[in-house]
C-alpha cells in the first residue's frame, strides 16, 4: 500500500496537499490523492475525518486554503458549484437535494428540461425519458408522482437518477445506501458498475464498510484531516480499515463503573416498538435507574427513529413503552414531558434551541408554567434558576443575558442539557450529544452525562462516536436497518481492550476497535 | 392516498402508464365555485343574479385583480410575496394619466407600464440582491408608493379624456364582449402557459420548492425572484391603468386593499403561501369565485358590515378545505 497512487494514465481527480481551515481549526490538513477513471473509490474515515469537506470543495462549495486540484488535467482555479457542474462533477446529497413540489420527471430534468419549439417544455417526452431513466434504478413509481409523496428510498433512488442523468463525467455520492432497502442497493451498485464501466469515475462514502469492500475498487482512508492510505480494495480487510481509521491518537475516555441496581423494576421498559416507515422495527430493551445504555449504529439505522418515538414525536405503530411499570402512550413531546421523558435532539439549533434569544430565556422555556406569576413572567424566580444552573453546568456565558448564537458548540449543548435537566425527568435521551462540539468541551459532556445518571436518572445515549459510547455506557445496543441486532455487556467491552486491534496499542484504543468491528458485524448479518 | 395506488406493475413501460391522479383539494376552488355559483343562482334567482348584465358586472368587477393575481401567482410559487401591487395600480394610473394629458396616448401608457418595471425592478433587486425579505421590502414599497402617488397628483384625481385610452383600458367592449374580459383572457393564457409549459415556470416552482436543491441543479434563483417581482410590478401597472380607464381618472387611491384580495385569490386558487406549487387558472377562477360571493351578498341585500363578515368566513373555509397537507 502507498499513499500515492501510481498512474499512467490521466486521472479524474488529482489533489496535491489540499489544505483547508476554518478559523483556526484545521479541517484538512494536506491531502494527496488520485481517482481514477472507471473506478468507484470509496473515501473512508471517522467523523471529523474531514471527508464532507473534501467532497464540499469538489462540489465547490468550500474553497481550499492551499494545495491544488485537477480535474482530467484541468486546474480548478476557481470554487463555484457552477464550475464544478461544468467540469462534469455530480454530487448525491445525503441531505436531500430535490424540490419537494415538482414531480419524479421535473425533478429529474430540472434546469435542462427536453424543449419544443425551443421554448416549450416536451412534456411527453420528459416523462417518458425520466420512466425509462427509473426504470433501469428498478425505482416502480408514476415519474408525475410528487416528491414529497415518495418514501425515503424512493427520493434518495430519483436523486441518484438525476445525478445518472446529468452523464457526470466524476459522481460523488455521500451515504447513498442510508435510506435504502438491501435490493435498492443492490439495484444501485449495479448502475454504478454500469456507470463505470462506461469511464465515469465515483467517489463512494459510507461507513458501511462492508458495502465498500463489495464495490469499491479503491479505498483511501483519511484521519484527522489527512489521507492515511490508499490501495486497491482487495489488499484490505474489515480489520485493517477500522484499525487505519482510528490510529494511535487516544480520542477517547475511560469508562467509569458506576453501581447500578438491575433487581428493581426497569425505569424504562420498552416491548415490541416499531414505528412508522419500518423504523424502528419490533425494539425491546429496558433501561434501569441510573444506567447508561448507549445505542449504536449506522446512519439510517433507525436510532434517531426510535428516539423520537420515545420522545412522542412520531407515532409508534406497534408494542408498548412503560415508564416505572405503567404502560403510557404519548400523542405530543408535551405527554412526554409530563410523563418524565425528554429528548436533547441531534440537531439542535432546530429542534432544541432558540438561538436567538438569550440563555436565561432558553433556559426557563421547558417550565415556563411554573415561572409565572399571575400572567406574567416571574423574572427574578427565572433568574436564580438559570444562575444556578449556568454555575452547576459551567457554561461558559459572560451573562445570562448573553444570546445563545454567541456560545461555542459545547456550551450551547450544555444549555440544551441543562435545559432538560432542569424538569427534573426520570428517563433522559441524548442524540449525538457531542456532534460538532471541541474536545475539551466533549469531555465536559461525557463528565455531564456521568452526573446525571449518578443522580438517579436512567439514561440513553446514542452516538456515532464509539469513544464516547464506550466511555458513558454501562450497555450498548447495536441497532441496524431498524432493528436491535445485538447487546454488548460491559464485560464484553472490557475484553476487547486484550483481544482487539494488536498488542502495541493502547487498551482504549482496543476497545474503541473492538466496537467498530462488533457494529461493522452486526450490519454485515442482515445486509 | 397511498404510494401503492401510484405504484407500477413491473411490465408496464412508459407508455402504458396509469395516468397519475392528483388530489381532489387541488381542485377545491373550482368545486367551491361551481358549488357556491348554483347556491346563489338558486336563492338569487328573482334578483337577477344569472341576468348576462349581472354576470357581465361580475367578470368586470373580477378582471383587475385577476390579472394582478396571475403574476402573484408566479411570486407565491417563488416563495416570494409582493404586498405593494395596490399601491403601484394607484401611482401608475396617476402617472399615465398626467403624462398622457401632457405628451398624448403612448407616453402616457409607456410611462404606466415604465413606472411599473421601475418599481418592480426596486422590489426585486432588494429582496433577490440585498437578500431582504420581499415581504419587508414591498411593506415598504407600499407606502412609498401610494406616498409618491398623492403628493404627484397633490392629492386630486388626474381626468382623463382620451377615448382610445378608456376604450383599451377598462370600458370598452368588442362586441358583447367587454375589454376587460379579453385582457384576462389573453394575459392568462400567456401567464397560464408561461408557469406550466416553460422551462422558466420549472425555476419559478424549484426556487420557492427548494432554493438550496434549485441552486445546485444550476438554476439563477435570485435572478428567478427578481424576474418575479418584475411581473408583479408590470401587472399593477397595467392594473393601475385599467382602474384609470374605467373610472376615466388616475386616483392614487385606486387599488387600496387589492394586495389582500389578490393574495386571498391566488392561495384560494390552489397556490402555496410558501412556495413551490402554483397556478394560473386556479387564481383566476379564485379571483372570480370572490367576484361571485360579492356580487351575491350584495344582491342578497347584506349590508356593509354583513358582507365583510360572510367574505371573510367563507375565505377561511375555502382555504381550510384545500389545504393539502
Amino acid at each position: 500500500m502507498n499513499t500515492q497512487a501510481v498512474t499512467e494514465t490521466l486521472a479524474a481527480v488529482r489533489m496535491s496537499d489540499v489544505r483547508k481551515s476554518f478559523g483556526g481549526v484545521h479541517a484538512l490538513r494536506g491531502v494527496n490523492l488520485a481517482i481514477q477513471t472507471g473506478t468507484i473509490h470509496a473515501l473512508v474515515g471517522e467523523n471529523g475525518a474531514g471527508k464532507s469537506t473534501l467532497l464540499k470543495i469538489l462540489q465547490g462549495v468550500v474553497t481550499p486554503t492551499e494545495g491544488s486540484i485537477e480535474v482530467f488535467g484541468e486546474h480548478m482555479s476557481s470554487n463555484s458549484p457552477e464550475n464544478s457542474r461544468r467540469l462534469g462533477i455530480e454530487m448525491i446529497f445525503q441531505d436531500l437535494s430535490l424540490i419537494p413540489t415538482l414531480s419524479v420527471a421535473q425533478n429529474i430534468f430540472l434546469n435542462r428540461e427536453p424543449r419544443r419549439l425551443s421554448i416549450f417544455v416536451d412534456e411527453r417526452r420528459e416523462i417518458a425519458q425520466a420512466a425509462e431513466i427509473i426504470g433501469q434504478l428498478n425505482l416502480r413509481v408514476d415519474p408525475r408522482t410528487p416528491v414529497f409523496e415518495l418514501s425515503p428510498g424512493q427520493a434518495q433512488l430519483t436523486e441518484i437518477a438525476k445525478a445518472i442523468h446529468q452523464d457526470a463525467r466524476i459522481l460523488i455520492l455521500d451515504e447513498p445506501t442510508s435510506s435504502l432497502s438491501a435490493q435498492e442497493a443492490d439495484t444501485l451498485f449495479g448502475m454504478l458498475k454500469k456507470l463505470t464501466a462506461a469511464g465515469t469515475a465515483v467517489i463512494y462514502v459510507s461507513h458501511r464498510m462492508t458495502e465498500i469492500m463489495t464495490i469499491a475498487d479503491e479505498i483511501t482512508i483519511l484521519r484527522d484531516g489527512q489521507n492515511v492510505t490508499s490501495g486497491k480494495t482487495s489488499e484490505f480487510t474489515l480489520d485493517s480499515i477500522v484499525q487505519h481509521m482510528v490510529g494511535k491518537r487516544v480520542t477517547g475516555f475511560q469508562y467509569q463503573a458506576r453501581p447500578i441496581d438491575r433487581n428493581g423494576k426497569p425505569a424504562l421498559s420498552v416491548r415490541g416498538l416499531s414505528g412508522p416507515s419500518g423504523k424502528p422495527n419490533d425494539v425491546s430493551f429496558d433501561v434501569h435507574k441510573g444506567e447508561i445504555v448507549g445505542i449504536a449504529g449506522l446512519m439510517g439505522a433507525g436510532r434517531s427513529e426510535l428516539a423520537r418515538l420515545l420522545f412522542g414525536v412520531d407515532k409508534k405503530t406497534g408494542g408498548t413503552v412503560e415508564l416505572g411499570g405503567t404502560a403510557v402512550e404519548f400523542k405530543s413531546p408535551s405527554d412526554a414531558i409530563k410523563a418524565g421523558i425528554v429528548l436533547v435532539p441531534e440537531s439542535r439549533h432546530e429542534e432544541g434551541l432558540v438561538v436567538e434569544h438569550s440563555v436565561g430565556d432558553n433556559l426557563g422555556l421547558p417550565q415556563i408554567g411554573q415561572l409565572v406569576r399571575g400572567p406574567f413572567i416571574d423574572r427574578r424566580r427565572e433568574g436564580t434558576l438559570t444562575s444556578d444552573l449556568i454555575k452547576q453546568l459551567r457554561i461558559k456565558t459572560p451573562s445570562a443575558d448573553n444570546k445563545v448564537r454567541n456560545l461555542s458548540g459545547g456550551n450551547q449543548q450544555k444549555i440544551v442539557i441543562a435545559k432538560w435537566l432542569a424538569v427534573d425527568p426520570s428517563v433522559v435521551i441524548l442524540d449525538e450529544p457531542t456532534a460538532g462540539v471541541d474536545i475539551g468541551s466533549k469531555a465536559e459532556i461525557v463528565e455531564l452525562i456521568r452526573t446525571v445518571a449518578s443522580s438517579g436518572k436512567s439514561v440513553i445515549v446514542i452516538s456515532s462516536e464509539p469513544a464516547e459510547l464506550l466511555a458513558t455506557s454501562d450497555r450498548i445496543l447495536v441497532m441496524n436497518n431498524g432493528r436491535l441486532v445485538r447487546e454488548i455487556e460491559r464485560d464484553e467491552i472490557e475484553s476487547w481492550a486484550t483481544t482487539a486491534g494488536d498488542e502495541t496499542q493502547s487498551p482504549l484504543i482496543r476497545t474503541e476497535l473492538g466496537l467498530q468491528v462488533a457494529i461493522q458485524k452486526a450490519t454485515q448479518n442482515v445486509h | 392516498m397511498s404510494t401503492e395506488a401510484k405504484t407500477l406493475n413491473t411490465e408496464a413501460d412508459a407508455t402504458h402508464m396509469r395516468p397519475w391522479h392528483s388530489n381532489w383539494r387541488d381542485y377545491v376552488v373550482y368545486i367551491g365555485f361551481v358549488v357556491i355559483f348554483i347556491v346563489f343562482a338558486v336563492l338569487l334567482q328573482d334578483r337577477g343574479f344569472l341576468s348576462s348584465n349581472n354576470l357581465l358586472n361580475i367578470l368586470r368587477q373580477t378582471a383587475i385583480v385577476a390579472i394582478v393575481s396571475m403574476a402573484m401567482s408566479f411570486v407565491l410559487s417563488a416563495g416570494e410575496i409582493d404586498l405593494s401591487v395596490g399601491a403601484i395600480a394607484g401611482l401608475s394610473s396617476v402617472v399615465a394619466g398626467l403624462v398622457l394629458s401632457q405628451y398624448g396616448l403612448f407616453p402616457g401608457i409607456l410611462a404606466g407600464l415604465a413606472l411599473g418595471l421601475l418599481v418592480g425592478a426596486i422590489n426585486g433587486g432588494l429582496t433577490a440582491y440585498l437578500n431582504i425579505p420581499s415581504f419587508l421590502v414591498t411593506l415598504g414599497m407600499m407606502g412609498i408608493a401610494r406616498g409618491v402617488g398623492m403628493w404627484v397628483s397633490g392629492t386630486s384625481p388626474v381626468p382623463i379624456i382620451n377615448d382610445t385610452f378608456i376604450f383599451i383600458f377598462g370600458s370598452g367592449n368588442i362586441g358583447p364582449v367587454p375589454v376587460l374580459v379579453v385582457w384576462v383572457a389573453i394575459l392568462g393564457i400567456v401567464a397560464h402557459i408561461a408557469l406550466r409549459k416553460t422551462p422558466f415556470g420549472r425555476k419559478v416552482m424549484s426556487a420557492g420548492g427548494n432554493s438550496i436543491a434549485a441552486r445546485y441543479s444550476g438554476v439563477d434563483v435570485r435572478k428567478i425572484k427578481f424576474q418575479v417581482l418584475l411581473l408583479t410590478g408590470m401587472a399593477a401597472a397595467i392594473a393601475g391603468m385599467l382602474y384609470a380607464g374605467r373610472l376615466q381618472s388616475g386616483r392614487f387611491q385606486l387599488g387600496e386593499g387589492d394586495e389582500l384580495s389578490v393574495i386571498a385569490a391566488v392561495v384560494l386558487g390552489g397556490t402555496s403561501l410558501f412556495g413551490g406549487r402554483g397556478t394560473v387558472i386556479g387564481s383566476i377562477v379564485g379571483a372570480l369565485l370572490i367576484g361571485v360571493i360579492n356580487n351575491g351578498l350584495i344582491l342578497g341585500g347584506l349590508d356593509y358590515s354583513q358582507q365583510l363578515i360572510a367574505r371573510g368566513m367563507l375565505i377561511i373555509l375555502a382555504v381550510a378545505v384545500g389545504r393539502s397537507r
